[in-house]
This record gives C-alpha cells, sequence and structure tokens, in this order.
C-alpha cells in the first residue's frame, strides 16, 4: 500500500484520538522538559561558580603562614608570625613571574558613624589589591603610596558598609570610627554583589596595611600575602619562586617543612569544581528518576490504549491490512506523537531554565541535555507505542478483536 | 459448479481454564461457486466459529480449508490478508466498525489497503456501496451516531465495497426491521444474481427459504444440509409488503 494513504489512516487515527494522543504528548513533554531544566540548574550555578573564581582571578595566589610548630603544638595559621614585610619586599625584589601584589592584614570590628555602625571587616592592603581581586573604585579615589608610608587614617569603603552608615548620603571625605580608630573614607568601592558561597563582597573597609598595622592590630607581622601571576599559565611558577623565595628568607633547608603555604585560586577552582561535580551528580540522578517516571508515564497511557487498539488492529487486519503495514501504521503514529511531544519538551525545557534564572538562579542549558532527555523520551515513546501493537497483529484477526 | 470452499473434517476447540470447548466437531462440505448458503443452528451450535474459519480470521485446530483449490493452512499470513482484502467480504455479528469514523471512511477502510484503487475511485466506491443499503443520507455520520441497524447496514457496505467473490454474512439482519431485512435479502439475491458465492448465518428458519441451498448445524456437527429448488424472492415479498407510510 502506498505511503499517503498510510498517512491518511495515521493522521485520522490520531485526529480520532486527540485526548490519548495529547496525554502521551504531555508524558514525554514533561519528561524531555524537567531533565532539560534540570541538568540546566547544576550546569548553570557550576558555570556562575566557575565564572566568580575566574573573576577573582585564575591567576590569583595567595600566601599564608602555616604549619609552624611552636613547641610541637600546631596553631591555627592566623594566630602565625611567621610572615613578615620582608617576605613580600623580597617577592617584590625578586620575582619574575609575579605581577600585581599586596600584603594582607585584616581586623573585625565596628564601623560606627553617628548612630548608625555596622559589623565588617577592615582589610589592610596596598592599592594594588583591587586589581588582583577584580574590585574598582565608584566614586573618590584610593589610597595612595604616601598613605601607607605615613600609616595614614584613611580607607576605601565597600557599598554594603556605605549603605549601612551613610543612607542616602554622600560618604566621601566624611570620617567613620573602626574600633575606636577615626578613618576617612576617600573612596567607595563598585558594588559586587554576593559571591557563590553567599558572601557580600561589599561588607568591608580597604585600608593602608601599615594603618591596620600598627593602629588597629598593633602587630609587626602580617597575615598573608595576595598577588597574581604574569598570567593563567604562569601560575605554577610563580607558586615555585615565590615559595623559593620565601625559604630562602625563612632559611629553610631542604627536607625542613614550610612554615607557610602558597596557594593558587586554581587549586581552589579544582575544589568547587570537584563539589560542583557531585551536584551535577545529584541533580543527574534526580533528572535520571524523572526521566524513568515520564517513560514508565509514557508506557501507561499507551498500554492502557492497548484494549481498544487491539480491537482496531484486529478490525484492520480483518479486512485485509497486512502485519506489516499495521505495524508501520503505529511506528509512524508513535513517532509522529513522540516527536511532537519531544520537541515540545525540549522548547519548553529551555523556557522553564530561562525562567528559573528570571529568579535569580544560574541556569545553562546543555545540548547533552536536550539530546539525551529527546532521545530516551521519544525512543520510550516509539517503542512503547509499537510494541503493542506488534503483539497484537501476530494475533489471528478474530482474537485481536475478540481481546479484551 | 466451480468448487470453491472446500472443508475437511474441520475441528476447532477453544481451551477455556481447564475445559475443551468443542465449537466444530469436523464439518465437512464443499461449496460452488455463485452458491447462496444459508448456515442455521440454534445459539452455540458453531456457526460463527465456522464463518470465521471460511473467512480466513480464524484458523481450525485440525482440518483442511481449500479456498479455490489452495489450503489456508499453508498460505502464509499475508497471502491471507491479502486473500481477506480481495475475494472476501466479512459481515460481523456485532459490526465492527471503527469508533469515532464517519460512515464514510468506515467504508473505504478496506480499499485503503488496496494499492490498485486511487483516492477518487475509493471515494466513489464507497458512497455507492453506502446508497446501495440506503445509508446514501449518512455518509458523514460517526459510528457513534447511528442506530443498531444504521451501522449493521455500514458494516454490509463495508463488506460490499471491495467486489468480493464471497460474501461471508454473520446474522447481518439480525437487527433489522423485517422490512429492511427483506430489502438487504434483496440486495444478497442480487449479488447472488450476478455470481457471487454467499454464505450467510441466521437462526432465523424463514430467511433460509430466500437461499439456494440450507446448512444446519448442532454442537458442532452438520445436521442437514438441503438444496433449495425454489428460492423465494425477496423483491416479491418487498413489494407485498405494506409501504411505509412516509
Ligand atoms: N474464543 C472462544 N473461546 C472459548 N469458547 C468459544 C470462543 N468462541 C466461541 N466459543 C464457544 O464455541 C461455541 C460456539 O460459538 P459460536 O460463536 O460459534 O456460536 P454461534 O452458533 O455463532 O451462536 P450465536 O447464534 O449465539 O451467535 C460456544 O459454545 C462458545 O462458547
Ligand atoms: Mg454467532
Amino acid at each position: 500500500m502506498d505511503i499517503n494513504n498510510l498517512l491518511k489512516i495515521c493522521i485520522k487515527a490520531l485526529l480520532n484520538n486527540k485526548t490519548r494522543c495529547f496525554l502521551t504528548m504531555l508524558g514525554i513533554i514533561i519528561g524531555v522538559a524537567a531533565v532539560i531544566a534540570m541538568l540546566a540548574i547544576g550546569n548553570g550555578s557550576k558555570q556562575s561558580i566557575r565564572a566568580e573564581i575566574g573573576q577573582m582571578g585564575s591567576n590569583m595566589i595567595m600566601v599564608s603562614p602555616g604549619n609552624g610548630q611552636f613547641g610541637g603544638v600546631r596553631q591555627s595559621g592566623s594566630s602565625m608570625q611567621t610572615l613578615k614585610l620582608a617576605d613580600y619586599e623580597a617577592i617584590v625584589k625578586q620575582a619574575s613571574y609575579v605581577d600585581k601584589i599586596t600584603p594582607t592584614v585584616q581586623a573585625s570590628g565596628q564601623a560606627i558613624k553617628g548612630s548608625n555602625n555596622t559589623p565588617t571587616t577592615i582589610y589592610g592592603v596596598n592599592d594594588q589589591y583591587l586589581d588582583i581581586r577584580g574590585y574598582k573604585i565608584a566614586s573618590g579615589s584610593c589610597f595612595t603610596e604616601s598613605d601607607i608610608l605615613h600609616a595614614a587614617k584613611v580607607c576605601v569603603a565597600g557599598q554594603t558598609v556605605v549603605d549601612e552608615l551613610f543612607p542616602g548620603q554622600d560618604p566621601i571625605g566624611q570620617t567613620i570610627r573602626f574600633n575606636q580608630i577615626p578613618m576617612k573614607i576617600v573612596g567607595v568601592l563598585e558594588a559586587k554583589g554576593y559571591n557563590s558561597m553567599g558572601m557580600d563582597q561589599d561588607d568591608l573597609l580597604l585600608a593602608p596595611y601599615t594603618t591596620v598595622q600598627k593602629r588597629i592590630l598593633a602587630i609587626n607581622y602580617i597575615q598573608g600575602i595576595t598577588c597574581s601571576a604574569l598570567s593563567e599559565e604562569y601560575t605554577d611558577q610563580a607558586i615555585d619562586e615565590i615559595t623559593r623565595i620565601i625559604q630562602t628568607n625563612h632559611d629553610i633547608k631542604i627536607g625542613q617543612e614550610n612554615d607557610f603555604n602558597v596557594r593558587s585560586q586554581q587549586e581552589m577552582m579544582e575544589t568547587m569544581s570537584s563539589i560542583m561535580d557531585m551536584l551535577t551528580v545529584l541533580l543527574a540522578a534526580v533528572a535520571g528518576i524523572s526521566l524513568v517516571v515520564g517513560g514508565i508515564g509514557i508506557m501507561n497511557i499507551m498500554y492502557v490504549s492497548v484494549t481498544e487498539r487491539t480491537r482496531e488492529i484486529g478490525l484492520r487486519m480483518s479486512i485485509g491490512a497486512k502485519g506489516r503495514q499495521i505495524l508501520l501504521q503505529f511506528l509512524i503514529e508513535s513517532i509522529i506523537i513522540s516527536v511532537a511531544g519531544g520537541v515540545i519538551g525540549v522548547l519548553l525545557g529551555v523556557v522553564a531554565a530561562k525562567i528559573i534564572s528570571l529568579f535569580g538562579m544560574a541556569t545553562a542549558v546543555s545540548s547533552f541535555s536536550i539530546v539525551l532527555s529527546f532521545l530516551v523520551c521519544v525512543f520510550t515513546g516509539i517503542f512503547f507505542g509499537w510494541y503493542p501493537a506488534r503483539k497484537a497483529a501476530n494475533l489471528n484477526p478474530i482474537d485481536a478483536l475478540r481481546y479484551e | 459448479m466451480n468448487e470453491i470452499i472446500r472443508l475437511e473434517q474441520i475441528k476447532r476447540e477453544f481451551i477455556v481454564g481447564d475445559e475443551v470447548v468443542r465449537a466444530l466437531r469436523g464439518v465437512s462440505f464443499t461449496i460452488g461457486e455463485g452458491e447462496f448458503v444459508t448456515i442455521m443452528g440454534t445459539s452455540g451450535s458453531g456457526k460463527s466459529t465456522l464463518l470465521n474459519i471460511l473467512g480466513c480470521l480464524d484458523v481450525p485446530t485440525s482440518g483442511e480449508y481449500y479456498l479455490d483449490g489452495i489450503s489456508v493452512r499453508e498460505m502464509s499470513k499475508n497471502d491471507r490478508a491479502t486473500l481477506r482484502n480481495r475475494k472476501i467480504g466479512f459481515i460481523f455479528q456485532n459490526y465492527n466498525l471503527l469508533p469515532k469514523t464517519t460512515s464514510i471512511e468506515n467504508v473505504e477502510l478496506p480499499l485503503m489497503y488496496n494499492r490498485e484503487v486511487g483516492h477518487a475511485e475509493r471515494r466513489q466506491r464507497a458512497i455507492a456501496a453506502l446508497q446501495e443499503v440506503g445509508l446514501g443520507d449518512r455518509l458523514t455520520h460517526r459510528s457513534n451516531q447511528l442506530s443498531g441497524g444504521q451501522m449493521q447496514r455500514v458494516a454490509i457496505a463495508r463488506a460490499l465495497v471491495n467486489n468480493p467473490v464471497i460474501i461471508l454474512a454473520d446474522e447481518a439482519t439480525g437487527n433489522l426491521d423485517s422490512r429492511t431485512s427483506y430489502e438487504v435479502l434483496a440486495l444478497f439475491q442480487r449479488l447472488h444474481r450476478d455470481g457471487r458465492t454467499i454464505i450467510f448465518v441466521t437462526h432465523n428458519p424463514e430467511l433460509a427459504n430466500f437461499s439456494s441451498r440450507t446448512i444446519t448445524l448442532r454442537d458442532g456437527r452438520i445436521t442437514s444440509d438441503t438444496r433449495n429448488e425454489h428460492m423465494a424472492s425477496a423483491e416479491e415479498v418487498l413489494a407485498s409488503l405494506p409501504k411505509e407510510e412516509e
């Protein structure tokens, strides 16, 4: 029989059973869309975390004191005093793979202006810190070399602190108190928002490291060194170089344990990525379950319609349809339903991902999820549309007609 | 007269639970081309079972069935399907129309599986068949919008549309009033005069007079097989019936 007649038969059969078609398609649509949206969420958060870490500078290197032993007792990093300004100066002088560099000290405390106050953290750094961490000055300016030299009581404020202390006012030139020390605000940072770990990156004050060292903490050591490699591919060389310089500075012999740590942003990123990979696996598992549930839905509706359709098959055979023609008819019908459902499901999944991202959750639709869910659902639909037909087409026409 | 159907010791058994139902217990007969045979018998005597086998819808448990000299048992499934499509017109006791489908589409269905018939011819033949059974005004009614008798006539039209050489009718007049059943009988007699072979199952003994031969079944066996030399004419009976008031 020619394919025209077959298509006519299929289309008539589909139109005669709109509800059944719709329900079958619904199963496929939901299965496909759920998987795409689910994987889009997983991918999206992974990518946004990657991007954020990258934005922080994938060539960022951090030196922290650590692993120093005092009388056999391991101390926590921040209480250790092994890093000195001399280490920083040595790196500035000797390192060739290091681009920007700043010593860091930090203190938590209360920032007060008039009747407003807010708890925040003050970071003692130099002006290169802004480049390394990707901060920009929104208004005013950064503190100067001379401010650092004189341990001037000036600072640059993050947007959150400004909002808390100066609601609706211009903070530039105003003086606040941080842990009783008066500090003049010379600049305001551009807002960066929250990072992927939910930390407010605008809740901070930046001041010359000398100021924080001498006037706030009253210490003569530094708590860390943050620097950036010339570019990402020089990160490993830069780490080796810095390690060697500090080892020499600290007079650490080969085989002795370092009293400091050098870590790159990249290492942190890898740790984060592996966590995110786990999350993606989890989401994929959820998606897999929705796929299975969707698939079972498809099987159900296909199977439920078998009684009615077995009679139809019996009738068609009794007036002369060959088994092959019956199978082709059911195959084409289920291909039409499944592919249409699959396409709608893909569209719906992509739209759902877009809508979810409007609510602030990062989503990224991957072509892998589209292909996977489409293939699985469409294949399930086609198979379970065709398989009962195959069983029925093997019956005697009269048995198929009598089927209950 | 050419022999068109030959049955040899046809048996059909159904297994229901652990009981064996013997619907046919060895039926043998031959039917020549152009015969008009009535099969009679009480309910459950095996008439439908026999007709299903004759229509190649079912296969006997044992015995041989030769159609046009060819053993149906040895045919492939596809050959049997083609046979049903081209040579046999089958009218089911319970109509078996496609649900939610118009009369014309139901009648067209056998021709859809016949690649020799094009679209226009298919439509025209379906309309002609429906007009022949008096349903010219119900072409686009769906099967659930028809009365029982109308559904039966759609089923008859569907059996006629492929110009079969053999027409098998299972209680084809069971749901019709006497006037319409005589009309259907007259139609069958016309087809018979054109040379078709007709096998007509009924449990109404009156209708046997209109055929050329009567086979009676009882408990799956043939109890009588008689020839009827003086076929009554359904047309004459129709003419003698009081006219329907319009
Ligand atoms: N598929 C089947 N499974 C089991 N038993 C069956 C089946 N088909 C028919 N039978 C049995 O075979 C016997 C003959 O049935 P059949 O339908 O041929 O009767 P019939 O002569 O057509 O009766 P009626 O006049 O009521 O239509 C019955 O006893 C019935 O129960
Ligand atoms: Mg019967």
